[in-house]
């Protein structure tokens, strides 16, 4: 065939609005089938892992295969606790968006595994950088969620001053680093992060995160090449929930190869796992995080899981894909899958669960009435508008304390 | 020392009194730099301390934020300035924003250090001059230092400010103080007063601008290669000129500026970089309002053309004495 008879290929999601969701092509590996191998393998013996779907979890409930993680029930507990308690200050973020509270919000429905079983992973001192869709990171950290709400309304107990949009959180003291509107920014700083950690023979590492779309960013491209390079202890996350705002994993080049796939030429080990399966994410990470700290440099973790949510609160993804592929992805929702697994355990009865939600729901209103009186975006206490020049440079330049005169703050 | 020695001199100092220190960048480790400006720097604090970079400015810059995030001081190379926007992004939307958006929680104590500007037969990626780019950017700070004295001093200081710092080296100053009299032989630094370098650790102050020659009849405000320009015109036209070496552009000195400006009553700017939203844009406007009743003529500007920068035409594009002269007859004679 003449190429240009072939056409410019432009990839497209198989379902759009008013197409019944249908995910039935989707290839799904058998849980427990892959190997554990050891720490230190290379990225060229890792193909099964890159294009494979590593999975502990099976259809049961059940934790089955070399990759089961010896974690303990208790732990297990605490960990769907932080998802529940991820879910419940989500769901009243958004809607104190919708009061006029807040200007914005941003969901992680869907992909509440991801960011608490690597927390659970992670040693609490190793550094984070997340995008800002991980808030369950400082939830399974135990941030405070006052703290967090209180960003989340630029009031007056906002540790930013108001200065970032809710949910761009910043926590040094919970290893969690300040989060930039700048797409894949972070991902190349982490790598940075884990070099300095490595010359100071410090045995903390640090971990990255970045959505399935912004890999297309060039700093994804830096970030597994310095981290290949210098052998950076660094865990590099690819959270794959389908859709870049509108734009579904194709456009990233999702059509092509797994995301994962993209570490291995770089000579990274690279794992594909199934991000809505708590344990398959904990026992990858904890895989990650071993090899980074003895010294055998990064890995690469592609998430594969779903957003069920709109992108934030200004969107509206029934405009782009139909309405009931949440409901429908064949991996399921992560804090169901555990779930089912403790009670399986007998470590958990559908009436410990429900005291469980109870708890968290009271728990993140409590914290909501202590926020509020705070003050909201535009009610109640204001960080004083003065402190808006500050900051910009350790020490304040003369110009800008100029401008603070003229401004009359 | 010349330009380069003070610069190597520094980072040395740098690397000896601070073990936060890291120095790195394409070509920068083993082999000590395209312009030698790191060379002995490896074999004297180890690899891990002075190293090789990917060719990857964006990486760079972003690693150091990174490092910066954990308590390094990285004072990274950007072989040419003409080569540092795929790091843009790393520097202005991070970097400079880093302690503002957590209000102090993190900062970036990072120098950036690169060769600038033109009259080397450098073309089009070799002889820019992007400060305007970055003096726009607010938490950023831009130094440009013009004789091998100031150079280290300056350099020192930048490693020490806990802000991002962009350090520009104008690349024809390197081995040797230059005027523009391009048919003329170059005086090595050897012969300079300037090239007279301390020992040891020494600092000059950010935000401070130095009179290099006093004058009553106009203010010249000047940096980098410009400097040397300005004092040959002055000398080439007989014109009293005050030559104010600015040396950091953000901090700006603007005390000293305003006060010979008021002085002399009249104001020249030069640089080498594209005229139009230039660094000079920005400093005639401060003069004219911080000394409009004080002005005998409008502030002048001689400056690179609109253009991007020439081969075959380095002479005629470089703001040399010739044109820097003329300007200051026009505003002498208004």
């Amino acid at each position: 065939m003449l190429r240009n008879d072939t056409g410019l290929h432009v990839p497209q999601p198989d379902r759009r609005p008013g197409d019944e969701a249908d995910f039935s092509e989707l290839r799904i590996p058998e849980a427990g089938k892959l190997h554990r191998p050891p720490i230190d393998t290379a990225a060229s013996e890792m193909r099964e892992f890159a294009f494979g779907l590593l999975r502990v979890l099976d259809d049961d409930g059940q934790s089955v295969g070399a990759w089961a993680p010896a974690v303990s029930a208790e732990a297990l507990l605490r960990g769907l606790r932080a998802m529940l308690l991820t879910r419940a200050y989500d769901t009243r973020m958004v809607r104190v968006q919708r009061q006029g509270k807040s200007s914005f919000y941003m969901k992680c429905t869907g992909e509440e595994a991801v960011a608490v079983a690597a927390a659970m992973a992670l040693d609490r001192e190793d550094m984070c950088f997340p995008t800002y869709r991980q808030q369950g990171l400082l939830i399974a950290r135990k941030w405070p969620l006052v703290d967090m709400m209180n960003q989340v309304y630029s009031n007056s107990g906002d540790r930013l001053k108001g200065r970032q949009m809710p949910v761009f959180y910043s926590s040094r003291q919970a290893g969690f680093f300040s989060i930039s509107g700048n797409l894949g920014t972070q991902y190349s700083q982490a790598v940075g992060w884990a070099m300095a950690a490595a010359s100071d023979r410090d045995r903390r590492i640090s971990a990255a995160w970045i959505g399935e779309g912004a890999t297309a960013e060039g700093d994804f491209h830096y970030a597994l090449t310095f981290a290949a390079v210098y052998r950076a202890p660094v865990i590099l996350n690819i959270v794959n929930n389908q859709w870049a705002i509108s734009s579904f994993s194709g456009i990233a080049g999702g059509d092509e190869a797994p995301f994962a796939a993209r570490g291995l030429g770089y000579g990274i080990p690279s794992f594909r796992v199934d991000g809505n399966d708590f344990l398959a994410v904990l026992a990858a990470t904890l895989w990650a995080a071993e090899r980074a700290r003895s010294g055998f440099g990064p890995t690469l973790i592609e998430h594969f899981t779903y957003r069920v949510e709109g992108h934030s609160t200004s969107d509206d993804p029934s405009r782009y894909r139909p309405g009931n592929e949440g409901a429908t992805w064949p991996l399921g929702d992560p804090i169901a899958r555990l779930k089912q697994h403790l009670v399986g355990l007998a470590a958990l009865d559908e009436e410990a669960y429900q005291v469980l939600e109870a708890e968290v729901a009271e728990e993140v209103r409590v914290a909501g009435r202590e926020a509020e009186r705070l003050g909201t975006l535009k009610e109640g206490a204001r960080i004083p508008a003065s402190t808006m020049f500050e900051d910009v440079y350790r020490d304040m330049p003369p110009h800008l304390m100029a401008q603070r005169i003229q401004a009359g703050v | 020392m010349t330009m380069i020695d003070a610069i190597r001199d520094a980072m040395d100092v740098a690397l000896t009194h601070d073990p936060n220190v890291i120095v790195f960048g394409q070509d920068v480790g083993y082999f000590g730099g395209v312009f030698r400006a790191t060379e002995g720097l490896q074999r004297r604090h180890g690899v891990e301390r002075v190293f090789d970079a990917p060719i990857a400015e964006g990486g760079i810059v972003a690693v150091a934020v990174g490092m910066g995030a954990y308590g390094k001081r990285p004072v990274v190379e950007i072989q040419f300035a003409d080569y540092i926007y795929p790091a843009t992004d790393q520097l202005i939307s991070e970097a400079a924003r880093l302690r503002y958006r957590t209000a102090g929680e993190w900062w970036s104590p990072i120098t950036v250090r690169t060769p600038y500007g033109g009259g080397i037969y450098g073309g089009q990626t070799h002889s820019q001059s992007p400060e305007g780019i970055f003096t726009h950017v607010a938490g950023l700070k831009t130094v440009i230092p013009s004789t091998p004295y100031d150079a280290k001093g300056l350099l020192i200081s930048a490693i020490e400010d806990d802000d991002p710092v962009l350090f520009f080296e104008p690349k024809r100053l390197y081995n040797g103080p230059f005027d523009g009299h391009h048919d003329r032989p170059v005086t090595p630094w050897s012969k300079h007063p300037a090239s007279e370098v301390p020992e040891g650790r020494y600092s000059i102050p950010l935000g401070e601008a130095k009179i290099v020659r006093p004058g009553e009849d106009v203010t010249v405000l000047a940096y980098g290669t410009m400097v040397h320009v300005a004092l040959a015109a002055a000398e080439d036209t007989g014109i009293d000129a005050e030559v104010i070496d600015l040396r950091s552009l953000v901090p700006l000195d603007l005390d000293t500026i305003v006060a010979s400006a008021r002085r002399t009553g009249r104001c020249v700017v030069v640089h080498e970089a594209t005229r139009t939203c230039g660094f000079g844009a920005e400093l005639a406007a401060l003069v004219q309002e911080h000394c409009f009743f004080d002005l005998e003529a409008p502030v002048e500007r001689v400056t690179g053309w609109d253009t991007p920068y020439p081969h075959a035409f380095e002479w005629e594009y470089f703001p040399g004495p010739t044109r820097l002269g003329k300007a200051l007859r026009r505003v002498i004679e208004v």
